[in-house]
């Protein structure tokens, strides 16, 4: 389980670091934590001729509440977002999930925009950005562009992100004092990857619910915006019929992977039970808050 | 102390005594420090580093095979063919064994030769300056294969259309073989009540921590090989590479440094390995191999696939009358060499149902060959399936007479009187403690309030599972059994050579080994104590046929009981020649002396006479101080074996508490209990923490372990991503306790312990999961018992 051979460089700046993927594309790999991208090199999963090393591009950095937005650098590593007092005023879904990835092993040198980039569909991090509404800013020789959540997740490892571009950082609106958010997953054992999981936030206002966005990760090949089930929550109350409703909605919503962790039918249920637990616990959570 | 109390006691029992004291484990300093010596950590002058050239696919012909290009890549030194290699051998392995009458198993050679026959089979190995270089040489290799149907199913491994994977044996099964006692149809045609069940059990490996490991180094003009290699059964291997190799056994040495884990994976023959060893031969250099993860996964050995039918008659009354099952056991494409891929089958027929009384029985196997990894033995062959089976039926019978689970075992237990019996399996049995581990259990669980609580958490909708699950465990098994009378060159008997050194220290060499259980602490403690030194007098030396006398090495729990016993009987011996060399430098008879704490003393009053450092110095320089008429050896080797025995049987009870999430099917393990009998205790903490450890790896097999195939026989979750095993974040408390009943066949009284945990923590997790579904009318039957399969029980999905 060695890597095959290639070709290691290190940019000091961003401007480096696009140019040389303006150069190579798609046979470059770019090494943010490297919790991902060692296993599949060793494995010879992933075969790049150059890896780019970005750990030493200082403006990918930190975390940052600017323009009405919070900035998470691409190299933000998935503990400082943890412990983030930032994260936990502005973003308290994202400080939430954070305890449920992995470990702290991997905490430690995994980072946001890895996470982010690579797209796992059991990953927390894509699930909470498509829930917040946030966006992705990719930067490349061509010039700088910002990609909504919303159109950045295609499906399994793919993103909008083009092999020339580089993930820049992630652009989150901070929660409202009004919005209610709640992070829930499942998995066989604490620090896996979820087989169900559901990132939500919504608002209510008086027992009546407004604007929900349930995102549903875990089950799917990339983590899923449930307009149906959403619309099934959407100006009602809180109310276990509702919440059922929810639940049967998700049938129009997702379509689960069959793999080892499950059969698509175990996973609809699970994601159904998450969904019930969540929508349950979130009037508690709204008379706390 | 009387004198009359004083004279009862066994040299065991002595004051300061190291048997029965917890001593920390020798090493384990040094391994959390991170300087411990694994096979890896060896490095030779030239060496060079392996890598294979694996199968693809399940089943599939060989078409062509070209390592031109691999042989000219940048670093490489050799690479070798399954065809090369076969001409560098004697014969190919043949995993049968004489006690299995009708068991047929095909040659296998250690690489493909024309047709691979499952996944992960070594087809060449590439031989380079290093790892890397050797992979990306191993990748030059050019091959083409024509796939051929694979035989992925147990179930259909008979079937005419399914191919036969080896055409010399007319079909694909192994070995087939009835047991029984009584009258078993006239028993279930009268019984008031038949429980009966369909139990699966998915194929698992052990994951050990450090991999399978070997560095082969051939001294050509010495004609001397060494291999360090992570090992259980130094000798055993020594044996098996002299003759397959065509080297005299004496030219051979294996030396297995330190080992981090075996389980019983390490104890087979492996083609990997053999190819590495026959390299440096060839080469003259020496090759290092280290299994990853990945080849780990598709060439360690696997083991439990097990369907088993089961049914028990119980009277209305609660009494058991019969148990019937019958056993189809998935192997894989060969029998693994030296111990054949049946014994587990064999083992679940002989163990099924063991803690009781009944007298009807009637077990058959099957075992059938498959397109997949080869199986064999993994810590408690056998026992955690019929266990499991066993103790559900059991359950099972409680739930049809409306008695409570301790209280059908209570009932139905060979009492603890009631010694020498014979199990309907067959197997004799003495000295065992059913009725006392049951009645210890039920007051370390506080049964009765664990109960009531139950009760109170069901109205909350919670449910709450309390398993019982009685076990008994084959340990330290003897040569009329199988191996010895089957024809393996594996050795039932253990040896232990302990010497006295000039500075008084005392080197006590033996046959068993060390993979960070703390087999030699053990064996330092029972050298010590019998000979009357601290324990940092004695150095114990393990894993090197140079070095320790001819022995068995570690497996099916016999470290202590057997290699324990070597120990005691030798060191006994050293210990009443020292004292008669001492009895001629001090006039006095050798019976009115005795050895404390590193000195001869006056027996009776302690006064020290003379230090055992003065007895080496004497002993080995100055010679002339003793009469002409003593010769000192001050050098002992002793030999112990069972007699008759098959076993040394131990027996035991566990209970655990789970909560069964009903809407998800998630399991969490709440508490266990582990009451087990291994007479005699050297080491408490060792022997806790071996109960433990096995245990978990028995949860392992429960709820998480699964190695999938698909249909085309393509292991499909072989990365630690998705092959899940027990973390420590999800186990419970285990509460360990002991009964002891020495056996008596030593002096020692220990039995085994090692396996104990592991034999009994599926059944036990399966009956708490099971009494937490009674209220909904669902059974969970498959193992591992993942959120799936609970759903599915429960029918949610």
């Amino acid at each position: 389980m060695k890597p095959a051979r290639f070709h290691y460089v290190r940019p000091a700046s961003i401007a480096e670091a696009v140019l040389l993927l303006a150069e190579h594309g798609e046979d470059a790999s770019i090494l943010a934590g490297g919790q991902s991208l060692m296993p599949v090199l060793n494995m010879r999963l992933s075969r790049p001729r150059v890896v780019v090393d970005i750990n030493r591009i200082a403006k990918l950095k930190g975390i940052a509440l600017a323009d009405g937005a919070v900035r998470i650098g691409a190299l933000a590593r998935h503990v400082e977002v943890m412990r983030s007092p930032l994260i936990a005023r502005h973003l308290p879904l994202i400080a939430e999930a954070m305890p449920n990835v992995a470990h702290v092993a991997v905490r430690n040198r995994g980072t946001f925009g890895g996470s982010v980039a690579l797209a796992d569909p059991s990953a927390e991090m894509p699930a909470c950005l498509l829930a917040l509404g946030g966006a992705v800013v990719l930067e490349s020789t061509r010039g700088r562009r910002q990609v909504a959540a919303e159109d950045y997740f295609h499906g399994l490892y793919d993103t909008a992100r083009r092999p020339d571009e580089l993930l820049i950082e992630a652009l989150i609106p901070p929660q409202r004092p009004d919005t209610l958010s709640a992070f829930m997953e499942l998995s066989r054992r604490h620090g896996d990857f979820a087989i169900a999981g559901l990132a939500c936030t919504l608002r209510h206002d008086a027992g009546v619910i407004h604007a929900p966005r349930l995102v549903y990760f875990g089950s799917e090949p990339r983590p899923v915006l449930a307009r149906t089930a959403m619309a099934a929550l959407d100006g009602k109350a809180w109310s276990p019929a509702t919440h059922d409703a929810v639940a049967a909605a998700l049938a129009d919503d997702l379509d689960p992977i069959d793999n080892t962790f499950g059969s698509p039918a175990a996973k609809l249920h699970l994601q159904r039970v998450v969904t019930r637990r969540v929508l349950d616990g979130l009037p508690d959570k709204a008379r706390a808050a | 102390m009387t004198a009359e109390i004083k004279a009862k006691l066994t040299p065991l029992d002595r004051p300061n005594t190291y048997v029965g004291r917890t001593v920390s484990r020798q090493g384990a300093r040094k391994a959390v420090a991170g300087a411990g010596q694994y096979t890896d950590d060896i490095s030779l002058p030239r060496m060079l580093h392996a890598a294979f050239v694996r199968s693809p696919y399940a089943h599939a012909r060989l078409t062509k095979l070209d390592v031109n290009a691999a042989k000219t890549a940048p670093g490489v030194a050799l690479v070798m063919t399954g065809k090369e290699l076969a001409e560098r051998i004697t014969a190919p392995w043949l995993g049968t064994l004489t006690c299995f009458p009708g068991m047929k198993a095909a040659p296998q050679y250690p690489m493909v030769i024309e047709r691979a026959c499952w996944q992960g089979e070594p087809v060449a190995i590439v031989v380079a300056q290093s790892r890397a270089l050797a992979e990306d040489a191993a990748e030059l290799v050019e091959i083409e294969w024509q796939e051929l149907p694979a035989a992925a199913d147990k179930e259909t491994a008979l079937d005419r259309t399914t191919p036969v994977i080896h055409p010399d044996l007319g079909d694909n099964l192994a070995f087939e073989k009835t047991i029984g006692s009584g009258d078993v149809d006239a028993a279930f045609k009268a019984a008031d009540i038949v429980v009966e069940e369909t139990f699966r059990f998915g194929r698992h490996t052990a994951v050990s921590l450090e991999s399978r490991a070997i560095l082969a180094d051939y001294n050509k003009p010495a004609e001397r090989l060494i291999l360090y290699t992570s090992s259980q059964a130094p000798h055993m291997i020594q044996t098996i590479y002299a003759r397959m190799l065509g080297i005299p056994d004496h030219n051979v040495r294996i030396v297995a440094p330190d080992v981090g884990g075996s389980f019983g994976m390490k104890i087979h023959s492996y083609g990997d390995e053999v190819a590495t060893a026959a390299a440096s031969m060839a080469l003259g250099r020496p090759v290092k191999f280290i299994a990853d993860r990945l080849e780990s996964f598709v060439s360690d050995i696997h083991a439990r696939e097990n369907l088993i039918k089961a049914r028990l008659a119980v009277s209305r009354a609660g009494d058991i009358e019969a148990i019937e099952i019958d056993v189809l056991s998935g192997a894989g494409a060969y029998s693994q060499y030296p111990r054949t891929s049946v014994f587990e089958a064999n083992q679940v027929l002989t163990i099924t149902g063991g803690p009781y009384r009944h007298k009807h029985y009637r077990a058959k196997a099957t075992v059938v060959y498959m397109n997949k990894v080869p199986t064999s033995q993994y810590r408690a062959v056998g026992h955690p399936i019929g266990n499991s089976v066993g103790e559900s039926l059991v359950d099972m019978a409680a739930a049809a007479c409306g008695l409570d689970p301790l209280e059908i075992r209570r009932r139905n237990v060979m009492p603890d009187d009631g010694y020498p019996a014979v199990t309907a399996g067959g197997i004799k049995v003495k000295e065992l403690s059913h009725q006392k581990c049951l009645a210890a259990l039920e007051r370390r669980m506080n049964y009765a309030a664990l109960r009531a609580e139950q009760a109170i958490l069901r109205k909350q909708g919670i449910y709450r599972g309390i398993g019982i699950a009685a076990f008994i465990k084959g340990t330290a098994p003897g040569p009329n059994g199988y191996y010895g009378i089957g024809g393996a060159p594996i050795s039932l008997q253990d040896a232990c050579t302990i010497r006295l050194d000039p500075g008084g220290g005392i080197i006590c060499a033996v046959g068993v080994t060390e993979q960070g259980q703390g087999v030699n602490t053990v064996m330092g403690q029972i050298a010590a104590t019998t000979l009357g030194v601290p324990l940092d007098q004695v150095r114990v030396i393990s894993g090197d046929t140079d070095a320790t006398p001819f022995g068995g090495g570690t497996y099916a729990s016999r470290a202590t009981a057997i290699g324990g016993e070597a120990v005691l009987k030798a060191a006994g011996e050293l210990r009443a020649e020292i004292l008669s060399i001492a009895g001629a430098l001090l006039q006095a008879p050798a019976g009115s002396l005795d050895i404390v704490d590193g000195h001869i003393v006056d027996a009776g009053t302690d006064r020290r006479r003379i230090s055992l450092k003065e007895i080496g110095r004497i002993g080995h320089f100055q010679l002339h101080e003793l009469p002409n008429s003593v010769q000192p050896r001050l050098s002992v080797t002793h030999r112990f074996r069972l007699l008759d025995d098959l076993y040394i049987l131990t027996n035991g009870v566990s209970g655990a508490t789970v909560d069964v999430d009903t809407d998800t099917g998630f399991i969490t393990l709440r508490k266990a209990w582990v009451v087990e009998d291994c007479g005699r205790i050297v080491n408490p903490l060792l022997a806790d923490e071996q109960v433990r450890g096995g245990f978990v790896q028995g949860l392992g097999g429960a709820l998480y372990e699964h190695c999938i195939y698909d249909d085309a026989a393509q292991l499909v979750n072989g990365t630690l991503a998705d092959y899940l095993t027990p973390m420590a974040g999800e186990m419970p408390d285990i509460d360990v306790a002991h009964i002891h009943t020495p056996t008596s066949v030593s002096e020692l009284g220990a039995k085994g312990v090692g396996e104990s945990g592991t034999a009994s923590a599926p059944a036990v997790v399966m009956n708490a999961v099971n009494d937490a579904l009674r209220p909904l009318g669902a059974r969970v039957t498959e193992q591992p018992m993942t959120p799936e399969v609970v759903l599915r029980a429960l029918g949610k999905i």
